[in-house]
């Protein structure tokens, strides 16, 4: 009986797992109709996919650039996040409410 | 100087150094003085802007910080009129929160940084300038349009566009990374050798997640769907600087990306920019038909605008680039323009006029300022001999000689059907009744608006002449053209 070949974790995974948490992200945003939190999760979930990738292509190309960029990605995100409870609290404080579908105040 | 030979970059980066470095002093300075201290505070930022727009005339050209940062004479181009436009919102917007006894010496400041984020797009050479200069501006603009936080549209607009805009933020850097993976490289240069030994299906993705990103910045459609709600919120000055420098440095960095790392492959990103550009066309032109607000139809009127400058950019040549640059300078001058003509209109009790039918009548009690919106409604539309028609002359020139010409063609048809509601504006303005009381016109507004109108007649003639020289000479080496 031969041994089973132990399974190495290569680049494909890495962009698949990726490639699976921007889409996670992405409809977050588009189905969820309730919670504005919600889509503030699921932006970081997309940047932080995006980080997985650089880091991913990073160690497979032997070139350190996607590390130093994932790096100012996540300085980015936590900005991004604190700018966006910011307006979010402002929001809250006039309308008393976060629900998506009540961000409905302009139309046409 | 001493600086200058320890640190070489700053040489060719002095206009970001000038603006950074005011940025946070002025800040501290803000911090002691508090919101009484906006008058001064604006006057010091305006005074950041124009130094650095000496700066960056008068700055060597070339690459620093090993190719992330390239100042190039489109950049310079960019960066003046950039500026220069910062500058002018800085007026607007201290004259608007004073008559709204809402000073915060914030706005003044975070203009300044929206300006340096745009300022480092319009330079980036790598992936990495590329996304730290794209948030430093978006960072910026999600407050400024939330700016009101007492009123609850503003706050409502600052919401859509963070949640838009940092949706259009992670594609874009998802198709970064995978330019990143598939090219080896963040440098555009180095980018532009892998793309051209092997376009493989993973560049190409990764490129049409870098266009949408942008395509949503600039407000092409059918990434527009913030632009309308976002302008009809956001306090007006914060509309007018909308309408004008971020989107430029956002078409700059467009056509940086796709001219210096993908020229190789302009037969793949050409189709997806003049989808987007007929699509803007369309929703420019039909979406604006039946606005009722003023900002609103600007919004719409703007989604259209983009429509040419996509054009220019899908030319693909250094011509097209030149018809971009002098698209821009033209178009900020008729957008601010408009937004200060409408900022100076206010009724008696002080409440702003939002709608279209409250202009009616406008001849007969402010005629200076229904001369400037018909001049500048004229001009947007593209009617010879104003600015408008000339931005348009050059990008269908572009397009011409690329053989581009039924674009060419859906670009006019677009210009037609937005005569229909610039005309139906002028002739409520000139022959209708008024139908509310208008109070009287802000000095700074009335001016600036006065001064568009100037420029877009007899001044545009005369910035033609020295204007597109300029411009032509800004192209030339452009990429890697």
């Amino acid at each position: 009986m031969t041994a089973v070949e132990p399974m190495t974790i290569g680049l494909v995974h890495y962009l698949t797992v990726s490639a699976i948490l921007f889409t996670i992200g992405v409809f977050g945003i588009f189905v969820n109709r309730r919670n504005i939190i919600i889509i503030l999760m699921s932006v970081e979930l997309i940047l932080l996919s995006v980080n997985i990738n650089f880091v991913a292509f990073s160690s497979y190309l032997h070139n350190v650039q996607g590390q130093v960029m994932a790096m100012f990605v996540l300085t980015v995100a936590a900005a991004e996040a604190a700018v966006g409870l910011a307006i979010l609290v402002t929001f809250f404080r006039n309308r008393g409410d976060i629900a998506v579908d009540d961000a409905s105040m302009m139309k046409g | 100087m001493d600086l200058a030979m320890d640190f070489p970059a700053f040489n060719e980066a002095l206009p970001e150094t000038i603006l950074g470095l005011s940025a946070i002093l002025i800040l501290v300075f803000g911090a002691f003085r508090g919101d009484k201290g906006m008058t001064s505070i604006s006057a010091l930022c305006g005074a950041a802007l124009i130094g650095a727009a000496f700066a960056a005339a008068w700055s060597p050209l070339g690459t620093a910080f090993s190719g992330s940062f390239v100042s190039d004479g489109v950049s310079v181009f960019a960066k003046v009129a950039m500026y220069i436009a910062s500058a002018f919102i800085i007026v607007l917007g201290q004259g608007y929160f004073d008559r709204l006894n809402n000073r915060r010496f914030e706005f003044p400041i975070l203009i300044l940084l929206a300006t340096l984020g745009m300022s480092i797009m319009v330079s980036a050479g790598d992936l990495i300038a590329l996304y730290v200069g794209l948030e430093l501006q978006s960072l910026a603009l999600y407050v400024l349009a939330a700016f009101r936080r007492d009123d609850a549209k503003s706050s409502e607009a600052g919401l859509k566009y963070f949640v838009l805009g940092a949706l259009a933020s992670g594609l874009l850097l998802y198709g970064a990374s995978l330019v990143y993976g598939f090219a080896g490289s963040m440098y555009f240069t180095d980018i532009a050798a892998a793309a051209n030994d092997n376009m493989n299906v993973g560049l190409i993705f990764g490129l049409v997640f870098v266009i949408s990103g942008l395509a949503f910045k600039v407000s092409a459609a059918p990434f527009h769907m913030w632009t309308p709600d976002v302008y009809e919120g956001a306090p007006t000055p914060v509309v007018a600087f909308f309408a004008g420098a971020p989107k430029f440095a956002a078409m700059i960095l467009l056509a940086r990306v796709l001219e210096t790392a993908f020229l190789t492959e302009i037969d793949q990103w050409r189709q997806v920019l003049l989808v987007l550009a007929v699509l803007s066309f369309a929703v420019g032109g039909l979406g604006g038909l039946m606005q009722k607000d003023f900002k609103r139809l600007l919004a719409y009127s703007s989604i259209a605008n983009m429509g040419y400058a996509l054009l220019a950019i899908a030319a693909g040549t250094t011509q097209g680039i030149q018809a971009l640059l002098m698209f821009f300078a033209l178009y900020m001058v008729d957008s601010l323009g408009l937004f200060a003509a409408q900022m100076s209109l206010q009724r008696k009790d002080g409440e702003p006029v939002t709608r279209i039918d409250q202009f009616a009548g406008l001849a007969k009690v402010n005629m200076p300022i229904a001369i400037a919106i018909t001049i500048l409604a004229l001009s947007v539309l593209g009617m010879p001999p104003f600015g408008g028609f000339w931005s348009k002359y050059f990008v269908f020139g572009a397009a011409l000689s690329s053989d581009l010409i039924w674009f060419a063609v859906a670009g006019l048809v677009a210009s037609v059907i937005a005569a229909f509601y610039y005309l139906r504006l002028i002739k409520l303005m000139w022959f209708d009744a008024p139908v509310v009381e208008f109070g009287k016109a802000p000095l700074e507004t009335r001016w600036i608006a006065l001064a568009s109108a100037a420029f877009s007649f007899p001044g545009a003639i005369v910035f033609l002449i020295f204007g597109s020289v300029l411009a032509a000479a800004a192209v030339v080496g452009f990429g890697a053209h």
